[in-house]
């Protein structure tokens, strides 16, 4: 647990480990660059939705709203339900809307 | 994540009256089973006075196998971590692997959330194959009718179809047809009293074991010629409570990030439906091929392969799905997977 926050460390979730060879490493050792990276490859999407996704100590992320609303979430599956809250409803990636705005980016 | 030494865990599942029973009797009467835990819902279902060595405690027996047998009372999470406790303290004899057999009304997948997400018993145990039975005589009707079956059909890692001695052979053939196209990623055996039955095959060799991992990743790639020419394929069929599988190729390699984004957002808002994904990914930066596998909102973690199966270096995903379109999902991830490499402008 963070004696600051109060956060429990929770099991890491499946797409939190390396990408490249080798077995995948606690999140304090793993490259920071790579967490950014994966937030910013988040940020693409959420930005669809208003949705602002944020790196919180290297160990947590924020999810922010345009009307100021934030949230800390451990990882992607908790990143999509904080996100379902603030919306109202699931971010859906068959979204025609979505795929559309991706094509037209990528 | 669950330990290299955690306890597989199989679960053995089937509509009503599709053999699970007598499938599980045969099973605790192979050594394969000595060493193993088996959780039924009643003891008076198998019948095992002939088997019975001794009885431990009230709800736990021996069997002359070595197995040790047990009801369910109540919560399965429950019961499992009994299990476990007392095995730690030497209560009752060691167990390498537990064997449920679930109900024949049962949808498996909150059986298999148990195992997977529930903070003790992931840490001690991991999921092994899920073994479903269809009835040769009466499997095509419970399709037909019951959305159940076609569920425990769809998640399975192995299918058997039983009482193959009583039916026509036109009509197991059409119903292993039915079977391949809703889960071509699960070899399909028949089986009936006379025939043998391959223990070992049923509930190990599988992703878990080096041995084996790459031999189970081979058998999900065949249906990839399954399902026609790369999931260019089949009717999407009005049957089967609109189950249906199909495989998508990706000829550049994945980002590992955007196909973590991606597929997490897709669980979250399409679990329900997304009923297994089975693959082998090119992930960027990586010599080896990464292995995915799911069931629902339920993801393993990956496992990397030592090396590839074949010559085929493309990413291959098998997905089974209910009423999702396949060009939207595959839209959709080479989209996301665009967002990480965008294309260079000459190409």
């Amino acid at each position: 647990m963070c004696g600051l926050c109060g956060v429990l460390g929770g099991a890491e979730h499946w797409a939190e480990g390396r990408a490249g060879d080798g077995p995948a490493q606690p999140a304090s050792l793993r490259p920071r660059a790579e967490r950014l990276r994966r937030v910013g490859l988040a940020n693409a999407v959420l930005t669809h939705f208003s949705l602002t996704l944020g790196d919180w100590q290297g160990a947590h992320y924020v999810l922010s709203s345009r009307t100021g609303r934030s949230e800390i979430v451990d990882d992607l599956a908790h990143l999509w339900l904080a996100a379902e809250r603030m919306l109202g409803h699931a971010c859906d990636p068959l979204d025609p809307a979505l795929i559309d705005k991706l094509e037209r980016e990528g | 994540m669950a330990s290299p030494s955690a306890i597989p865990v199989n679960l053995i599942t089937g509509f009503l009256g599709s053999g699970k029973t007598s499938l599980l009797q045969r099973l605790l009467r192979s050594p394969a089973l000595a060493e193993t835990a088996v959780l039924v819902n009643e003891f008076g279902e198998i019948g095992l006075d002939h088997h019975l060595l001794r009885r431990l405690e009230g709800d736990i027996v021996l069997l002359q196998s070595g197995c040790l047998c047990c009801t369910i009372r109540g919560d399965l999470g429950a019961a499992i971590r009994d299990l476990h406790d007392r095995r730690e303290r030497g209560e009752i004899p060691f167990f390498r692997r537990v064997v449920i057999e679930t109900t024949g009304l049962a949808d498996p997948v909150p059986i298999l959330a148990t195992i997977m997400t529930e903070p003790v018993i992931r840490h001690h145990f991991r999921l092994g194959p899920v073994i479903a039975t269809v009835d040769a005589v009466n499997g095509a009707l419970h399709l037909d009718r019951q959305p159940e079956s076609v569920k425990q059909a769809a998640l399975a890692d192995r299918i058997l179809i039983t009482k193959t001695d009583l039916a026509p052979p036109g009509v197991v053939a059409a119903l292993r047809r039915r079977l391949e196209r809703m889960n071509p990623a699960a070899p399909i055996r028949e089986t009936a009293p006379d025939l043998p039955l391959d223990a070992e095959y049923l509930l190990a060799a599988d992703l878990a074991d080096p041995a084996t991992k790459s031999a189970e990743v081979e058998r999900w790639l065949a249906a990839d010629t399954a399902t026609g020419e790369h999931g260019h394929s089949h009717d999407v069929n009005r049957h089967d409570a609109g189950i249906y599988a199909f495989c998508l190729r990706f000829e550049r390699p994945l980002d590992w990030s955007a196909f973590g984004i991606w597929l997490s957002m897709l669980l979250h808002s399409r679990g329900a439906d997304v009923l297994r994904i089975k693959g082998i990914l090119n992930v960027a930066g990586s010599d080896r091929p990464v292995v995915v596998h799911g069931a629902q909102h339920l993801v393993h973690p990956p496992v990397h392969l030592e090396r590839w199966p074949d010559e085929d270096r493309a990413s291959r995903l098998v997905f089974i799905v209910r009423d999702l379109d396949r060009a939207a999902i595959e839209r959709s991830l080479a989209a996301f997977n665009r967002l990480a490499n965008p294309p260079s402008p000459s190409r």
